[in-house]
């Protein structure tokens, strides 16, 4: 074909050069553009190609599922031996909660769903309903697992174990630090001096002392310090001690995005009449949290992974029951199945936290749309 | 009737007020009194304290010696009294400052409802007439950020208007605006004006105080230094730094 030149805008329905776009001129300007990034990109593609089925064998095509013990694994293949887990998922879901009991745990988890759709998608559908579902939800929430009502079993909290343990401290902290969170950081900016001293206090103390030193206070010191007669146990006082620490940090996050707000927006508000309450509610926190959400979702993700620190205090969050299906005589050695099995895990879930942080921004996003 | 009483009475008294910002004397021995619609335009240099004037009206500023009385109540600390002016009072600012997450009707309605307590529905259809006063509700449910400057100053209008307020203090509207915006909201300003609002206009538009002012106010490094009617002020006035400022913003 000749090379033609033709005058601007004389053929305007005439298709661009073969090969400039599409999937083959994104192929030949990024891959093959000159003789060195062709080699690159060979090479890339053959290395590419020995790791992902290294990892896919040993993953999936070699690995074994289900097992009586470890030789028995090995002498099936030689991939990831999955029997450690699949013969162990109960223990890793519900830690050592009663067999017979575990369908509440199933139920609480599926409801749970139900209770957080209405605030975090404000679309969903009978949102009005769903609302007073979650309210009433945690307790609900927390007679069911519990039990000793309604001819619901009681359960003890030292039963209570892997990643149902996680879930409930983690939930829990991130719901109960939110808004303790949001009233130190108005705290914080009080005029009124006792406030602000009380919550400077608070946030400074919580921020500058290591999350393990204040379960080890909840674990054994913390009763000292309660009006005698109260006794909370130790699960709750670790979610306490859970909340605080994440409230701390989330306020100076919220502290960090009430102060982006430019001052006209304040005089505005004041121009307008409003008072302090209806322009924080209004004006403040509303602009505040969206700035900060990217922080304060980093916040809670921190949170959810610190639960795994309870397991020094002697709760059996997943990483303690991993460490007790690793000291069994049957499985010892798997750590690599284990450890990767309780990753998963987490990495599931904090990438949902992340993914629905990155799609709020999005929606609260009023600039240019 | 209940106007003449008011017209004889002024809207706004101010008395040998004085301003510092830390040991900056911003305003000194201001006094000024406001009739009922009277319609003031105040100039000068910048840093003379203008702006600071009026922001004392409804109290962003905080006046350290004298009295300012404003609908007959005096501005003191008290919370009460402030938030009735300031609910009396609407001020429009240099840089607009809407709700950025608000929609443009939200913006409107917001004070309406929670600080005079009007039903929502009230609120909305006031909010959708003034919108309506400057021209712009097609644009209700947009937001400020999908707005040109002189349509956003055009809402931060309907907006005070939307508190029927007595007065409307206009700091600099049309500073930050593109040359072609200006005139329209130099026009919004100029409809306000024959409905016998209550208005104090700090600018540089020379041609907005000689159409619409009863009085322009010349101020410079914080004292008022000569106030007349604008045919006046602008063909013989009579301080000598009244001369220089207007041989510099009109010879251009």
């Amino acid at each position: 074909m000749s090379l033609e030149t033709y005058k601007p805008g004389s053929y305007p329905n005439l298709p661009p050069p073969l090969g400039t776009v599409g999937v083959s001129g994104w192929v030949r300007n990024n891959l093959f553009s000159s003789i060195s990034n062709s080699l690159l990109t060979i090479l890339s593609v053959t290395l590419l190609y020995y790791l992902i089925f290294g990892i896919v064998d040993w993953f999936l095509l070699d690995a074994v599922f289900d097992a009586n013990s470890k030789i028995e694994c090995r002498k099936i293949n030689d991939g990831a031996c999955w029997a450690v887990v699949s013969r162990r998922i109960g223990q890793f879901v519900y830690g050592f909660y009663p067999e017979a009991e575990r369908w509440r745990i199933d139920i609480t988890f599926y409801a749970m769903f139900f209770a957080f759709a209405p605030l975090l998608y404000p679309d969903v559908p009978k949102r009005k309903y769903l609302l007073w579902f979650s309210g009433i939800y945690p307790i609900l929430a927390y007679l069911f697992i519990n039990g000793g009502y309604f001819g619901l079993t009681k359960i003890e909290y030292s039963l209570f174990g892997g990643f149902m343990l996680t879930v409930i401290i983690g939930v829990t902290g991130i719901v109960c630090s939110l808004p303790i969170g949001i009233l130190l950081a108005l705290g914080r900016q009080s005029k009124l001096t006792v406030v602000r001293t009380l919550c400077v206090c608070f946030i400074e103390f919580m921020r500058g002392v290591p999350l393990i030193t204040l379960l080890f206070v909840a674990s054994s010191m913390l009763n000292y310090f309660m009006p005698p007669g109260t006794n909370f146990s130790i699960l709750v006082r670790v979610i306490i001690m859970f909340t605080f620490f994440s409230a701390a940090y989330i306020a100076e996050v919220i502290r960090g995005g009430i102060q982006a707000i430019p001052k006209g927006q304040y005089e505005a508000a004041d121009a307008l009449g409003l008072n302090y309450w209806q322009k924080t509610r209004f004006i403040t926190l509303p602009q505040a949290m969206k700035i900060s959400i990217p922080g304060i979702v980093n916040t809670f993700i921190g949170l959810y992974k610190d639960t795994t620190l309870v397991v020094v205090i002697g709760l059996l969050d997943p990483l303690g029951i991993a460490r007790a299906s690793l000291a069994d005589t049957k499985w010892n050695g798997l750590s690599i199945e284990v450890y990767i099995f309780v990753a998963l895990f987490f990495f599931v879930s904090c990438l949902a936290m992340s993914r629905y942080s990155l799609w709020l921004e999005n929606k609260l996003n009023t600039d240019h749309k | 009737m209940v106007n003449n009483t008011n017209s004889t009475k002024p809207v706004i008294e101010i008395k040998e007020m004085h301003k510092w910002f830390g040991s900056f004397h911003v305003l000194k021995n201001i006094s000024l009194k406001v009739k009922q619609g009277e319609r003031i335009v105040i100039c000068g240099p910048s840093g003379s304290g203008k702006s600071t004037l009026i922001r004392c009206i409804n109290r962003l500023e905080v006046h350290q010696k004298g009295d300012i009385i404003v609908n007959e109540t005096e501005l003191t600390g008290d919370l009460k009294n402030l938030e009735a002016i300031r609910s009396d009072v609407g001020m429009v600012f240099q840089s607009f400052n809407l709700f950025p997450h608000l929609s443009v009707l939200e913006n409107c309605t917001l004070a309406p409802i929670w600080v005079k307590g009007l039903p929502k529905k009230e609120a909305n259809d006031l909010a959708m007439e003034l919108l309506t006063r400057v021209k712009i509700p097609e644009q209700a449910l947009k937001f400020p950020g999908q707005l040109s400057g002189g349509q956003q100053q055009r809402v931060a209008i309907a907006r005070s208007l939307c508190m029927q307020p007595k007065i409307m203090l206009f700091d600099e509207p049309t500073s930050a605006l593109d040359p072609e915006m200006i005139k329209e909201v130099l026009d919004t300003m100029i409809e306000l004006a024959e409905t016998g609002m209550t208005m104090l206009v700090v600018t540089h538009e020379m041609g907005f105080a000689k159409k619409v002012a009863d009085s322009v106010i010349f101020m410079d490094e914080g004292e008022i230094i000569e106030q007349n009617d604008p045919n006046n002020f602008f063909n013989n006035p009579k301080n000598d730094r009244t001369k220089l400022f207007l041989s510099q913003i009109l010879n251009h």
